[in-house]
């Protein structure tokens, strides 16, 4: 079915030929898309540019720009499968190129908020479905007949009533006769229809007749990762290249006084070795030694003989166990900041008939990506050229050229493939490291991390203590709840917000020196596992089964909105779709041996409803096993790579798991504690618990998945926990917490 | 100082301190990119090259001891992802960022090639490496697929002739 909208006359197909035959595809817009916090300015006098994401050569090969950072989530190959897809081409004669970081040739590039889909999947399908048009017009025109007669498949225009067909790549020449059209924009996600110049309509396809979205492609690099190939930041070679290492205060904002410069560099194969002054921030570039050498290995060894004298400065007497001495006093104090306050907390204890309260905590943790921190850069002729695995390419741009006076024009970004992101390269520290460290150093230079210095150096996931009280009336319902949240800011409508009639959310501030930044489903991780694991003791205490208690909440009428912070709240129905699902899946309910049990949990976070199950058995001095986890998920009317999607819930779950089992980052004297993954365990093959992946189909905006999916599965486990050994988990990781 | 071995059934000399890693000499000297550092003290496993068939972590192996040995890096496993493993881990669609995978698939090779039928004990005793995305569903779905595919000699496959790969994964 289709339906006529109005054309976004902002938006047209531009086609250009390329030298040696063959066309590129691609939008034409005035404004880059409207979400970029930062779209660059337009490139041409008429404010338009060209965003090229297609090219078709004479011979039938279709090329499609990959233009987001690849970070594991999968999205060089989903996005280029929605054009694929509108383009009508077979996925076998695509080959995907990424992209350089040029965000006014490709709109906003980043990889981070669970934003890549939403963002990009309806503009995805508008340029290939207009490229399509083009086709047909063009065919059309060759055979003189009406477009309207003409369909396609496999990379071919065909006429069915004279039988002619004629591939994409021989129609290139009658393309460049033809007005590009307008682009279509969906706003619904029925098939919808733009118009070109000459009345004809651009139609996106009816997703009823997808071939290639929602099934299971495996990622296009996929043979060169099990050939091990150089994709990723590390394996950047450039000739005449240098190896640095770079040491910072192990105190986090630690100045450098002196170092044995000399001695180092008497070092055998150092270059060079120098004092970089570097600024406040603790996302830019900080003080440190710089050594650069002929091999990493080289440069590293010559670390083991540096001698620094720091200036530690003030964080140096801070600690975890000074942060929980300081959150324990905030909590007897009045709080210092009312968030919301809804009908009468006092009073609805009073009457509660069960109540509930607990201390919860979360602690710091590290993004610990496996692939740890790199760069690539090379200073010349007053030109900078950067090789790195980042989240974010323009925010780096900006960075390096706000700190070394480079003019953001002079920076060229090539984003690698990321060994694992989850947050921790939407910072570009080591961006700018890099690129400091080859101008003064005079010769391209590959800065990479130890695994020390990553662990040591991160923007770690913010810890977080709470008191919670709450309360249950008479039928179970659960009516009175607070929350005095000790750590930073938390938004006003989180969860549970407006559905609880009595409802009391407060904060206190616990400053601390320690560097924080987003990991993967950033507050969500944690807050989840307070709000789920609380809600589950309020369930327990009415006497309710936990998934049931859960959908009364869901159930219970919405206080209304008191401004505009309570917008964007979560659908109910939604939600409740995901738990029926879940329930479904796990065939909760049912009897289990002895020592075995469930948990449930449900989240919103990135516009994405998840609700998870976890079974766990604990066994003979608590020893746990994690049976198994179920994900239900509603992502929308659209699941575009059906294998990158349950990859993508299994290792949420997995990670989320690994979270709650053992990961956890200490201070201690203002420095962290944990050195290597000796310390900070993560999981492995034996205690990976199957996960098996559901999506609910509801016709919504298609979303993202690289996020939403973690936070649920780390309540859902605590709460299995509490069904089997009656144990509540308030504090993580759970650690050794079940034993004896 | 000197050191010869060979890797990927070739001979090669390497004029490296005698400290240096066979990680880094893979790397940095011999330009082997496939084989990558994760934490450098023998925790994670992406650093895993065979010697003589078995699984090793090589950041951890100085290459003074390495004088005389025959290492199989991933990308001596095969000369264009057919070995078994390689299939398997493609037709699964294993990874995700990608950066544990080639060592986890050195040490499925050589358990596979030890074990004809692995079960999921065997592949929990085996498979040690971290993956920080969390594949380990997929990982051991691919070491049965690649067990079922017929395995390898773990090390056979480099420079072996296209007739002999195609043996391999029938
Ligand atoms: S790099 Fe060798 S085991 Fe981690
Ligand atoms: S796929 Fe990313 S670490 Fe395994």
């Amino acid at each position: 079915m289709t339906t006529s909208v109005t054309v976004d006359r902002r938006a047209f197909l531009r086609v250009v030929a390329i030298a040696g035959g063959g066309m590129l595809f691609g939008s034409y817009v005035r404004t880059l898309n409207a979400m970029s916090p930062d779209a660059s300015p337009d490139a041409s006098p008429d404010g338009y540019t060209f965003n090229p994401f297609i090219k078709i050569t004479p011979d039938g090969k279709v090329t499609i720009i990959g233009k987001n950072p690849e970070v594991g989530q999968g999205i060089k190959t989903s996005l280029p499968m929605v054009i694929a897809e509108e383009l009508d081409v077979d996925w076998k004669m695509v080959t995907v190129e990424q992209a350089i970081s040029d965000q006014r040739k490709y709109g906003v590039q980043f990889a981070g908020g669970s934003l890549s889909t939403p963002m990009n999947y309806e503009a995805m399908r508008g340029v290939g479905a207009a490229a399509r048009w083009m086709l047909i017009a063009a065919a059309a025109k060759t055979w003189g007949v009406p477009a309207g007669e003409c369909t396609t498949s496999h990379g071919t225009v065909r006429h069915a009533s004279t039988k002619r067909s004629l591939a994409y790549g021989k129609l290139l020449g009658a393309v460049a006769t033809i007005t590009p059209p307008a682009l279509p924009k969906a706003a619904g996600g029925t098939a919808e229809v733009a118009t070109a110049a000459d009345g004809t309509p651009v139609a996106l396809k009816d997703p009823k007749s997808f071939r290639l979205l929602g099934t299971r492609v495996p990622q296009v690099d996929d043979k060169r990762i099990v050939t091990g190939k150089p994709l990723f930041g590390i394996d950047v070679v450039v000739p005449g290249m240098a190896h640095a290492v770079f040491e910072k205060c192990p105190v986090f904002g630690g100045k450098v006084v002196s170092a044995n410069l000399d001695r180092i560099k008497s070092m055998p194969g150092v270059k060079a070795a120098f004092v970089v002054d570097g600024g406040a921030a603790l996302d830019g570039l900080l003080s440190g030694v710089a050594i650069v050498a002929d091999t990493w290995w080289n440069a590293r060894t010559a670390r083991n003989q540096l001698q620094v004298q720091w200036n530690e400065g003030p964080t140096a007497t801070q600690s975890s166990e000074g942060y929980a001495k300081r959150a324990l006093e905030l909590s007897a104090l009045p709080p210092e900041k009312v968030v919301r306050r809804d009908g009468d907390f006092e009073g609805a204890m009073k009457g509660a008939a069960a109540t509930a309260e607990g201390a919860y905590f979360y602690p710091f943790i590290s993004h610990a990506t496996l692939e740890p921190q790199n760069c690539t850069a090379h200073f010349k002729d007053g030109k900078l050229e950067i090789w790195a695995p980042t989240q974010m390419p323009q925010p780096g741009r900006q960075l390096v050229s706000k700190t070394m006076g480079i003019a953001e024009d002079d920076i060229t970004i090539h984003m690698t493939r990321i060994g694992g992101g989850f947050g921790r390269r939407l910072k570009n520290d080591y961006m700018v490291e890099a690129a400091w460290i080859a101008r003064q150093a005079g010769m391209p230079v590959k800065l990479l991390w130890t695994r020390e210095d990553d662990m040591h150096h991160d923007h770690y996931r913010q810890a977080g203590y709470f008191w919670l009280k709450g309360g249950v009336d008479a039928n179970g319902r659960l009516v009175a709840w607070r929350n005095h949240f000790i750590m930073d800011n938390v938004a006003a409508n989180q969860f549970p917000a407006r559905f609880i009639p009595h409802y009391a959310l407060e904060t206190s501030a616990l400053p601390h020196g320690v560097p924080t930044g987003a990991l993967r489903a950033p507050g969500s991780n944690g807050l989840a596992f307070v709000i789920q694991s609380f809600i589950d003791e309020l369930a327990h205490a009415a006497g309710k089964d936990p998934l049931q208690f859960r959908l009364d909440l869901l159930s219970q009428p919405l206080l209304p909105a008191t401004g505009p912070a309570d917008q964007g709240i979560m659908d109910p129905e939604r939600m409740k779709g995901v738990l029926e699902l879940v329930r479904e899946k796990s065939g909760w309910g049912k009897k289990l041996p002895k020592g075995t049990g469930m948990g449930v949990a449900f989240h919103f976070s990135h516009r994405g409803y998840f609700a998870e199950v976890v079974q766990a058995t604990v066994g003979a001095k608590g020893a746990l096993k994690i049976d198994k986890v179920w994900v239900a998920g509603d992502i929308g009317r659209q699941i575009v790579n059906q294998s990158g999607a349950e990859n993508q819930g299994q290792g949420a779950a997995i990670d989320g798991i690994s979270e709650a089992l053992g990961q956890e980052i200490t201070i201690s004297a203002g420095r962290v504690m944990q050195n290597n993954f000796d310390a900070y365990p993560l999981v492995r093959m034996d205690k990976a618990p199957p996960v098996e992946v559901f999506f609910l189909i509801t016709d919504n905006p298609v979303t993202g998945l690289g996020e939403p999916a973690l936070p649920p599965v780390i309540p859902a486990l605590c709460n299995a926990i509490f069904t089997v050994t009656g144990k509540r988990i308030r504090s993580l990781p759970i650690g050794n917490q079940l034993a004896g | 100082m000197s050191f010869s071995l060979k890797v990927n059934g070739k001979s090669v000399t390497v004029d490296v301190p005698p400290d240096m890693p066979l990680l880094w000499v893979l790397r940095d000297v011999l330009d082997l990119k496939g084989t990558k550092y994760g934490c450098g003290i023998a925790q994670c496993g992406a650093c895993t090259v065979h010697l003589k068939g078995v699984p090793v972590r090589s950041c951890s192996m100085p290459i003074s001891s390495m004088q005389g040995m025959e290492i199989t890096t991933i990308e001596g496993l095969s000369a264009d992802g057919t070995h078994p493993v390689q299939q398997a881990w493609q037709e699964i669609d294993v990874p995700q960022c990608g950066y544990c995978q080639a060592g986890q698939i050195m040490v499925a090779a050589s358990l596979v090639a030890q074990k004809k039928n692995p079960s999921d004990a065997d592949i929990d005793a085996a498979m040690t490496n971290i993956c920080r995305c969390g594949t380990y569903n997929r990982i051991r779905k691919a070491v049965h697929r690649a067990a079922a595919l017929g395995g390898a000699p773990a090390t056979k496959a480099h420079g072996a002739t296209d007739d002999e790969q195609m043996e391999a994964t029938r």
